[in-house]
Formats: C-alpha cells, structure tokens, sequence
C-alpha cells in the first residue's frame, strides 16, 4: 500500500489492507538458497552493518487454507504457537527472547504464517533450536486455548469492529472473491472465530507444520554456510509428517459484473470510496506483467505527482486524497484498488465519474514519458532503500518464496522495472481495469446507529 | 484483505519510518495513537550497537554542530533535525498552527511551485517529511547518494522559502480537516484528547497538535508565516545525518541549509505542570463494541535521578515483553484484551507515565480493576529481582535492534541531543541500566503508582462510570 501526503487522511482508507505491494524490490544483496532433506528450505541474506540477525519461519499455509466454517483458525494457531512445549513449556520462548535483548513477533496472510525473532547475532542457533521445537512439538491445553480465543476475539475488535473502514474492507473482499477463499478475512468471521477451539488448531497444525511446509529465512550479521550448517544441525532431525499437496484453490469463475457495496456508519464523518479490480499475482502474471501493473499503480496514484493526484486533487479539487493499490504478493488472484476521499461538497458519485475519466484515459492513451520514467526510477530506488533494513529484505525473500515466487524473482525484480515499456503499462490497464470484475466500496454516514448484533 | 500483518502484539517503539520503507503493518495504529500524543519514548539503545555506530561530532564551516555516522554499506544519505518549538507555540486560540506550517514545507519553496517541488522530490526519489510534536518540529530526508545534491537544495528552499500559496493552504487545509472529521469518532483519537484536555487543562499541552474543526479555518498565512520566523533558527536546532557521506561534505550540505537562518529563535516558555485529575476517571459514550482505555499519571523526568529506575519499572509494569505484569494479568491470565502497555514520556516541564488498552465492554470494570491491582502491588511491594535482572538484560540487549535503518539512527542522534545525554551515551547506557537497584526500583515504584492515575473510557463500558 502506498500511503503518501504528510497527512494520515491520504492514507486511512486502507488502514487494515495493508500489504506490500513493494514487497518484491530487493535490489544488489545477494541472497543464498538451500534446501535440506526433510524439505526445509532455506534463504539467507548477509547484512554486516550491526551484530544482529534476523531469523524468521515462514510456513506456506494461511487463511485461504482454512476449511471453510473454520475461518480464522490459521491466525489463531498463530497465536497459540506460542504456548509451549514439553520441552520448553509455555513462556519459555518468549521469556528467553526478552532475556537475550531480543524481540518477536508473527504474523498471518491468506498464504502464510511467520514468525520472527530479531536477536544478537550469537543467539541464532538458539533460535533455530526453539523454533524447530515448536515446528511439530506444539502442546495446548483447552485453558490456554480458551483464554487466547478471548484476546483474538479482542484483536477482531479493535482491528476491524471498531473501524467502520476495515468493515467495509473485508466487504468488499467478500464481494470481489465470488469462489476463492480470499473472500473470507484473515482474523476469520466473528462468529466463527468463536467456536474455534484447542481441537481445530491441533487438527490444523497436524496439516500443514511440518518441515517440507516451511521456509526459513536469515538476514544479518553471518555468512550464508554457517547458518546451512546451523540449519541441519537444528531443523534438519526434524521429521516431515505429512505430505503437502498442492495449494490448489477454488479459482474465481469468469466475473461478469461489477458490484458495489455500502456500509453505512452513524461514525463516519469522512465518507469514501474504494475500487478492488481483480488483478494477477506475480505468480499468475505474464512475464513483465506485475511490473506493468505496478508501474501503472505508481503512475496513477503512487505519491502527489501521480495522475490521480493532480486531476482530482490539485486541478480539479474533487478530493483530499486519492490514491492506488496493487497487491501482487498472493498465491492466487490479487487485487489493484483505486482509492480516494471527496472534499466535502462533493459527492462519491462526483467523484467517482472523474476517477473513471482518468482510468479510462490510461486506458485509452497509456500514460506520459515522463510519468513512466519517474515512476520505474522511484520503485528501483525503492530496492535500494530497501537495503537499508534488514527486516524487510527478509520479508521480501519469505513473501516471494511463500508465494510461488523464486530467489530469482526477488533479485531481478528491479531490472524487470526497468524493462517496463509505455506499451506494457497500457497494456496492462487495458486487461485488468475492467469493472466487470470490480467491487466498488462506498463508506457512507448513516443517520441512526444500526443495531449492533453480536453473539 | 490479503496481507493484514496480524500481529501477535504490537512493538513499543512510536518511531516514526517512512511510510514507503517498511512494509506496513497494522500494528501502526497503535503507534499513530501514540505520536500525536507525545515523545514517547521507549526506546532503544545498548551496548553492542557501540561497535556498530561511530558517532562524530562535527562543526560545519559555518560552525553548526550536527552528529554523524558514515556508513557507504548502502548508497543512501538520511538526515533528521529538530527545531523546539513544536505545537506548544501555536498561538492561543490557534492549536494547529505548527502542524499546518509543518505541512506546507514541501507545498512550494523559493520559486517551486507546490507541484513543481514535488515532481523536483519525485524525480530524484528523494524523501522528505516534516513532523510536529509538542516540543519541536522534526525533519527528516532520506535519498540515494547521487542525488544528495538536490535533495540538500531542496530542503534547504523548504526551510528559507516556504511560499505558503492561498491554493496550497486552501488544500492543506482541507486535508487536515478530512483527518479531523474522521478523527472525530476515533475512540482512541477521542480517548486521547480527553485525556490531554482533562490532564493539562489551562496549560498548551491540552491543545491537540492537529488542532481542531474550529481552530484550523481560523489559521491565516500570517500564521504561519510567523510561526516560521520565530521557530526556524540555529540555536535549539539539533541534527543528525547518517550513510554514504564524508563530515566534510556534510558539512557543506547543513551549511546550505541551516547557516542562513537567523541565530535565536523567539520561543515562548512552557510553564511547569503536572497532570491533573489522579484518581479521576472521565467516560465517553461511543456506540463502538470495544472501549478504548487511556490511563497516565506523574511520570519521571528525563535527568532525573532516578531515571533509569523508573524506565526499568515501566518495562516491568507495561513494557512489551510477554513477561511484563500488566500483560501478563490482561492479556495472558485473562483474555481480556489484545494489549496493554505503558510508557514513559517526557516533555518541557512535565513527565508522564502513560497507558493505553482496549477492552470488551462487559468485562471493562474487570480490565480496569486488574490494572489498578496491579499497579497497587507493585508500588506496595515493588519488583522481585528476576523480573529486575530480566528487564535489564531486555533493555540493555534490545537497544541495537531499535538501530536498523539510516533513519532511524539518524533520529536517534537528535534524540540523544535532545535529552543532553552526551555523544558517549550509547557506550554508557548499558552501565546506567545495571546501577539501578532493587531498592531503587522499589522507591521509584511508590514515586510513580502511588497517586493514583487519570483514566479516560470510551465506548459503552458496562459498571463503568465517571468520577471525580
């Protein structure tokens, strides 16, 4: 997501959509890649400038994996991963992190699951040893479970029940997926987020923890055979326990017509809109196309040169922010999202009829030179900046991999940029700014508060 | 949608980053909460980053004092400065004032036009952002080497020629109003001005740094102008640079930038205060399913003696350890809430130690009475000595990871210049960790949990009420 402006409100629409679009522009760094036995496979990325290491897990199962009635299921193991084994019982981890100066956290998409550590750099092995622990050795009692169901339900709350924004975002994703399982929110249902208990998550961790499912990824201060050799002393005893199957998905039917949805809150002060077109993932783009796409998104609405920003905030003063969204970092069909806010007097529809106007002038015409040279030389700077955090090139690695992305694809991302042609760009708004297979949000105030119904 | 980053619990730090840099993470609410609020601090630092961070001291030909740290890993220039003078200048009647000149830096400077500056910025990749707190007005560029040249130029017409142009401050305007109508019905955005209102009444603390739907209509150009004549100057300006560049030509570059500003800004002072209303507690009715808390009372300040004993008892009380007692009571024992934590903070003339959660609404009453039960044990009995040990080696060990990126180190430079704490301090922090005692740790908890907090609710908290 490209938040721009030195002001939040450019940015509030999308709060909880967040991804990274960027997440592939790793530039010079090269990283090393192995797989062990067991089918653990491994990336590791030097970066010498302190004495501390990143060690992440990444596991290919997320929401989208879930059985559909047990939505959320895959967050909540999440959470529940850190609860303890035989060996190192509940607390353990976490205590030894704090211990060692450390910090972890973990998150979870639709297509995958990670956890991290960021410790001294001579705490890697430790690492690697207690993370392989709770690789198959995950113990749970119904306690521990219940009481953790309780702060996820209050994680739901504060992330989307409380924000009429992040409602109207998991409703238009439910709207724009009519087959893929993306439709359903990552945090899960709150009603079905409920009934989760210590059963679905053991049943779910028995699926899909397993080595063979799993990538790690080290950034830092090591040299890339010292952490293989770490690696197999650490992940390699453990066993694989299950086969992995393909991830093959319910894919979206051909979409034949463009929808809206509304969500009306007494709380809204600020109303706006949102417009999710279906749109390939780097796994499913043509070769260049993702780069196209995301050119197009930079040219459109990346920052406040951007076409959308001059048209409708600065020429035509129908808005206080606008902007774009392209999610590429998804196994199955991703997203481009159009976005902006009208000053008030205007109406969405206003609004609305004049971002239609500049998309179908990108259609029609493709964009200018020099949009397109400052827009590809902004994104290969962006892999360079990149370089400047350790956290998000490991990132980028475990996104791509966890994604049915390669090393490769990471690496050569910036010259695919740099290949992007005008031709390309308008190309690619031609085949995927089509709103039969678009969502259209519109967050509006309502007059009474509708009647809050919770279980 | 896809990549929600459902974090386990969010990181402590309300550093600010470039909104492109990182990945985004949802957990930046959180920390967008907190940023208005105050520096809040919770940072940072530690032994083993020593070796990783050389910090100089430089003086300019012109003879301005910046810290540095050259680092050509990466071929990028990242610089932070401060000017004091932050939203506690606004004029009376006038809150907002600093934020919105803040705002219109890079909206057109000497003969760049708003777009023009920013088709100059996009070209060149160069990142520039201004930031307003209650006490001072941050900058920070950030841009890749070969482009040092007229990302320097470029903030350089931003601080000696903003333009203000009516259109520009027009649409400005509009924008920040757009924020503060959403914010409106923000109960964290709520939570947190009541809070401040209630606890700084009469004194410009209480003063939101955004302003309000009232004040910013009434902002003028001359505003702004004269909040820029009397904050842009060199002798509270602090600055710190880090990367791929020599003291030499960084020096030129803060030259070119600052040495024309006039000598002595003309600050007004910030009287001394404490927060009011301990022990009071102020509900807010809002239809939203979960009642954001707001908690906070006398905190510690910056040079105090007893400084450190009170950073290790706040990490021990409401640091982000899994470990830390209120998280472990809340979250872990209970469920009752995705997160807890508390921070120091200091100001001008006041120190603060605050809190934030959010909870179910049936089970509001019980959140706050756990809170209170558990700052009245710890000030009763204070911290054993596993927890002592556990927190020093925590904040001692984690200091390094809070230095990661260019920018960050950059803002830690100013920062440490900002406390006084002298360019030695990273190597001496660790040793003003383990002098804290057991005993000190025990004094500082009675200093701090003894009298009771300020508690803001809002939501539809069930047993709850106000008080006074």
């Amino acid at each position: 997501m490209r938040c721009f402006g030195k002001i939040a409100a450019a940015c509030f629409l999308l709060l909880v959509v967040t991804n990274g679009s960027q997440a592939q522009t790793p530039g010079t760094p090269k990283a090393s890649h192995y797989s062990l036995q067991n089918g653990l496979e491994l990336v590791v990325i030097p970066d010498h400038r302190a004495p501390v290491v990143t060690h992440m897990v990444w596991y290919r199962v997320g929401g989208a994996d879930e059985t559909a009635g047990k939505s959320g299921i895959a967050h909540f193991l999440e959470h529940l991963m850190f609860k303890g084994t035989e060996k190192h019982p509940n607390g353990e981890f976490s205590n030894t992190v704090t211990h060692i100066g450390g910090q972890e956290n973990a998150f979870t998409t639709s297509d995958y699951t990670a956890f991290y550590q960021r410790v001294p750099r001579d705490k890697l092995a430790l690492m690697m040893e207690l993370e392989a622990d709770r690789m198959t050795n995950l113990k749970l009692t119904d306690a521990v479970v219940l009481s953790e169901r309780d702060v996820v339900l209050e994680e739901q709350n504060m992330r989307v029940a409380n924000n009429p924004n992040a409602k109207l975002a998991e409703q238009i994703d439910a709207a724009l997926y009519l087959n893929s399982p993306y439709g359903r929110p990552v945090i899960g249902w709150r009603g079905e987020i409920e009934k989760l208990n210590r059963e679905d998550a053991i049943a779910f961790y028995n699926r899909f923890y397993t080595p063979n499912n799993a990538t790690v990824v080290v950034a830092g201060d090591v040299e890339p055979a010292d952490v293989f050799a770490l690696a197999q002393k650490y992940y390699g005893p453990v066993k694989p326990r299950v086969v992995i199957k393909p991830r093959v998905r319910p894919q979206e039917p051909e979409q034949i017509a463009a929808r809206t949805v509304t969500l009306a809150d007494p709380r809204v002060e600020q109303p706006s809109l949102r417009r999710a077109y279906l749109a390939p993932s780097s796994r499913l783009a043509k070769k260049g196309e993702d780069q196209a796409l995301e050119v197009l998104a930079h040219v459109l609405g990346g920052d406040s040169t951007s076409m959308l920003y001059r048209d409708l905030v600065l020429q035509k003063n129908l808005a206080v922010s606008v902007g774009t969204y392209y999610n590429d970092s998804v196994l199955d069909m991703g997203s481009f999202s159009v976005y902006g806010a009208p000053r008030p007097g205007v109406t969405l529809p206003q609004m609305e009829a004049e971002i239609d106007a500049v998309l179908a002038k990108v259609v029609a015409n493709g964009v200018e030179a020099k949009d397109l040279e400052r827009s590809k030389a902004r994104l290969i700077a962006e892999s360079i900046y990149a370089r400047d955090s350790q956290m998000t090139q490991a990132r980028w690695y475990g996104t791509a991999l966890s994604t049915g992305e390669t090393v490769d694809d990471v690496e050569n991302w910036a010259s695919r940029v740099r290949a992007v042609t005008g031709t390309a760009v308008r190309d690619a708004a031609r085949a995927w700014l089509d709103k039969r297979r678009s969502v259209t949000g519109y967050l509006i105030k309502t007059a009474k508060p509708p009647e809050e119904k919770r279980s | 949608m896809r990549m929600i980053w459902l974090k386990l619990f969010a990181p402590r730090t309300a550093a600010k980053s470039s909104p492109r840099a990182t990945p985004p993470q949802a957990a930046s609410w959180r920390m967008t909460g907190l940023s208005v609020a105050a520096v809040v601090v919770a940072f940072l630092a530690q032994a083993s980053a020593a070796q990783a961070v050389n910090i100089k001291s430089v003086k300019s030909p012109a003879g301005i004092t910046f810290w540095m740290v050259q680092d050509a890993s990466v071929p990028l220039v990242a610089l932070q400065f401060s000017f004091e003078g932050g939203s506690a200048q606004d004029p009376d009647g006038k809150p907002g004032t600093a934020n919105m000149a803040a705002s219109l830096l890079d909206e057109g400077a000497g003969d760049l036009s708003s777009e023009a500056f920013h088709e100059r910025l996009a070209d060149k990749s160069i990142e520039m952002q201004f930031q307003v707190s209650h006490n001072y007005l941050r900058g920070t560029i950030r841009t890749l080497k070969e482009n040092q040249d007229e990302a320097f130029h470029l903030l350089q017409l931003s601080l000696n020629a903003p333009r203000f142009d009516a259109p520009d401050v027009a649409r400005i305007r509009g924008q920040l109003m757009s924020l503060l109508n959403r914010e409106s019905t923000s109960p964290n955005y709520i939570a947190r001005r009541t809070w401040w209102a209630a606890a700084y009444a009469g004194h410009p603390y209480a003063n939101p740094t955004y302003g309000t739907l009232k004040s910013a209509p009434t902002i003028t150009v001359d505003d702004l102008r004269a909040y820029v004549k009397a904050i842009f100057a060199r002798d509270h300006l602090k600055i710190g640079i880090v990367g791929d560049i020599d003291p030499e030509t960084a020096g030129k570059y803060v030259d070119e930038v600052f040495a024309k500003l006039p000598v002595e800004a003309d600050l007004r002072s910030i009287p001394e205060a404490a927060p009011k209303g301990m022990g009071r507690r102020i509900v807010v009715p809002l239809d939203v399913p979960q009642a954001v808390v707001n908690f906070g009372g006398n905190g510690i300040p910056r040079h105090d003696p007893d400084f450190y004993a009170g950073y290790i008892l706040n990490d021990i009380l409401g640091g982000s350890s899994f470990s830390a007692r209120l998280n472990r009571e809340v979250r872990v024992k209970r469920g009752l809430a995705y997160g807890i934590y508390s921070s120091l903070v200091w100001l001008k003339g006041t120190a603060l130690l605050f809190g934030t959660t959010a909870t179910r609404a049936d089970r509001t009453k019980e959140t706050l009475d756990v809170t209170a039960d558990v700052m009245k044990t710890l000030a009763a009995d204070g911290p054993t000595q596993a927890e002592l040990d556990e927190s020093k080696s925590y904040l001692k060990g984690s200091y390094a990871l809070g230095l990661d990126t260019s920018t960050k180190i950059a803002a830690q430079l100013v920062q440490i210049q900002l406390d006084n704490l002298g360019i030695d301090y990273i190597e001496k922090r660790g040793a003003l960790i383990d002098a804290v005692t057991l005993d000190d740790t025990k004094r500082v908890a009675k200093r701090l949990l003894n009298g009771g907090m300020l508690t803001v609710v809002v939501g539809k908290p069930q047993g709850v009420a106000s008080s006074q």
